[in-house]
């Protein structure tokens, strides 16, 4: 460009400029511009980081029991957020369980993700018999309630965490699966879809140029969801003694061992649900955030 | 810039030679089935397209005609074989498409591309617009760099700053800007023939002739043939060379395009023209050459399709069902009025009627 530009003209190209900055960087820029997300994203970052540091952090071993110390309030000196019906420090036991909950609520989900999206993805893509095939087979996992099925599943396998992890793949297949399917069939009957096939393009460049960007978003928003059921159903498990065994410390089985206290300390027996609580919600709005930062079309 | 693109006809050879004509349609057939309202009624079958023929020569434009619901679109996506005809075959510059000696599916559309009526959904909102155009290069195995310069000079050809429109999405466009872009990745294979679906239906009257300008000038630099499909028969007749006009999935005429307009021989033709806005004030019309729906092609008329709404009308026309008959100047009708032999009481004279054209 010559010196001779008109300024208007430098700026229609300053503008072009900016559009083509590529994709992930006018992300981050919309990113910048939405505080509620950013400050879930540093929530979870800093959970992550003091589930991870537990061991610096926790001001008590989560294991020692002390019987004079017993389902003591919040703000008691030396433990801030309590104590538990055997006397264990509550904060403590918050910050080792994060590790296990955190793991049972996103690892089966992210599993689930990858092969449930491809299931409906190819379901929804090709159609047909291949379509019917598949998704008929999620009808009958769905047929069953989920706990029920997780339940079942473990109570087959047999206890632990790794039959845990299992069957809460198990039952996140379907659901992903079905969002996948569902919004594979809109964008497939949409004309660049056609264009594309037009040009002689086979299933696969098409799959992966046109048809995954338009419908991995929905699948992660829905997944995402799930992250704080996965949590529920896993401390399920671990309730009826499927999934981690009662010392271990777990968000949910401290939540139901800590259920007859109620009465007696009722913040200190609802803080693992509060923890519960925070970690799907900041999942949830940072996927939300996250939909609408990834969306072009805003 | 370091690659020139090259017209469409030094890089896919021309096969047959310039008496050839680039496609020839032999009774083309498509029927969808319906599913039936009961349980042990039989299906019924909507009849979209049912036994069209014709041919179009090298670097013509032949223009197809017809209301909402008579098999354009279906045409279109049968040409393409987007969907697969139930009967009929198509001859593509002297090889038959998709059987053992001819020409693969895969061949035929690098050499044959279509654009799109609806400029918003057929374009991948989630991809920049030069990645669009270059995708239909790289599967046929170019190499990335090159396809994206190839893309650039598409941008350029259709009007649009590669620089300035490259990196953009589709929503950051106008209509007529994403039309051109529609184009664009047409082109993008080089193809011999083109088929233009309602590809400016959609556009402001202004942007439209900016776009069918465009279109006649790539013609021309790309010898380029095109079957343009539109209702509108001002836009047809500016930029077609001959006229196919359809009714209810069957042809009902079919000749160049003075011919067509100002010497129609069927009666729908008439009709079609005569429903044209006039801005001449003494050519005012007290009742629409053409009224109601067509019939519901699942259960078409029997005879000729038009039989319902024409006002010659006889009793010969729902027992026979009209072929296409030659009527001089290379144009033909399917109306038993046009064949002297039909039984029809004013077959063969010649139904003069002034038309402002």
């Amino acid at each position: 460009m010559t010196d001779s530009t008109l300024p208007l003209a430098r700026i229609e190209i300053e503008r072009s400029a900016a559009v083509e900055r590529g994709y992930w960087r006018s992300v981050l820029g919309r990113l910048r511009h939405d505080p509620t997300t950013l400050v879930c994203l540093g929530l979870l970052a800093l959970i992550v980081l003091a589930v991870v540091f537990a061991p610096l952090l926790a001001p008590h071993d989560p294991y020692a029991t002390g019987i004079s110390r017993r389902l003591k309030p919040i703000g008691t000196a030396g433990y801030p957020l309590g104590t538990d019906e055997l006397g264990r420090c509550i904060l403590s036991r918050i910050l080792y369980g994060g590790r296990i909950s955190l793991f049972m609520g996103t690892f089966p989900v992210a599993v689930a993700f990858v092969i449930g999206g491809a299931l409906g993805i190819v379901a929804g893509f090709y159609g047909g018999r291949v379509n019917m095939a598949i998704m008929r087979v999620m009808d009958v996992f769905y047929a069953f309630p989920s706990v029920l099925l997780a339940v079942g599943v473990s109570g087959a396998l047999g206890g632990g965490m790794v039959n845990g992890v299992v069957s809460l793949i198990l039952i996140f297949i379907p659901p992903i699966c079905r969002i996948a399917e569902s919004s594979t069939t809109q964008v497939r009957n949409l004309d660049f879809v056609e264009a594309a096939r037009a040009s002689g393009a086979g299933a696969w460049p098409i799959l992966r140029t046109h048809v995954l960007g338009n419908v991995l978003a929905p699948i992660m928003i829905y997944a995402s969801g799930l992250v704080s059921v996965s949590i529920v159903i896993a401390s399920g498990l671990s309730f009826l003694g499927l999934g981690v065994r009662p010392p271990e410390p777990d968000w949910g089985l401290m939540l139901s061992t800590l259920r007859p206290a109620i009465y007696v300390q009722p913040w200190v027996a609802a803080m693992p649900g509060v923890a519960i609580f925070i970690v799907s919600m900041c999942f949830n709005l940072v996927s939300d955030g996250l939909r609408s930062a990834m969306d072009v079309k805003m | 810039m370091a690659i020139t693109f090259t017209p469409a006809a030094t890089r896919h050879s021309d096969r047959g030679g310039p008496a050839q004509p680039m496609l020839i349609v032999e009774n083309l057939r498509k029927h969808f089935a319906i599913k039936a309202d009961r349980i042990g009624q039989p299906g019924q079958t909507v009849k979209a397209v049912d036994g069209v023929s014709f041919a179009v020569a090298k670097g013509e434009t032949l223009g197809i005609v017809g209301e909402s619901g008579c098999g354009k679109s279906t045409l279109a996506r049968l040409l393409m074989q987007l969907m697969g005809a139930d009967d009929g075959s198509i001859v593509f510059d002297g090889d038959a498409v998709g059987e053992a000696r001819g020409i693969s599916v895969k061949e035929l559309r690098r050499q044959m591309q279509m654009v799109f009526q609806d400029s918003y959904s057929s374009i991948n909102p989630r991809l920049p617009i030069r990645d669009t155009i270059s995708f239909a290069p790289i599967v046929h195995g170019m190499p990335k760099t090159q396809a994206r310069a190839l893309a650039n000079q598409l941008l350029e050809r259709v009007g649009l700053d590669p620089r300035q429109f490259g990196g953009r999405y589709p929503h950051q466009l106008s209509g007529g800007q994403r039309q051109r872009v529609n184009i664009a990745r047409a082109l993008a294979l080089s193809p011999r023939l083109v088929v233009l679906d309602e590809a400016v239906s959609a556009l402001d009257k202004s942007v439209e002739a900016q776009v069918l300008n465009l279109l006649s000038d790539l013609k021309d630099q790309l010898n380029l043939t095109y079957i343009f499909i539109s209702h509108d028969l001002n836009v047809v007749q500016f930029i077609a060379d001959r006229v196919l006009v359809m009714y209810l999935g069957r042809v009902m005429e079919v000749g160049p395009v003075e011919e067509i307009y100002k010497r129609p021989r069927h009666p729908y033709t008439r009709a079609l023209l005569g429903s044209r806005l006039s801005m001449d004030p003494d050519e005012r019309m007290a009742t629409p050459p053409l009224s109601g729906d067509p019939p519901n092609p699942v259960n078409p008329p029997s005879g000729c399709r038009f039989r319902t709404r024409c006002p010659f009308a006889e009793d010969v026309c729902a027992g026979t069902l009209p072929s296409l008959a030659d009527v001089g100047g290379g144009h033909q009708a399917a109306c038993l009025m046009a064949d002297p032999r039909s039984g029809h009481s004013r077959a063969g004279e010649f139904v003069e009627e002034s038309l402002p054209c």
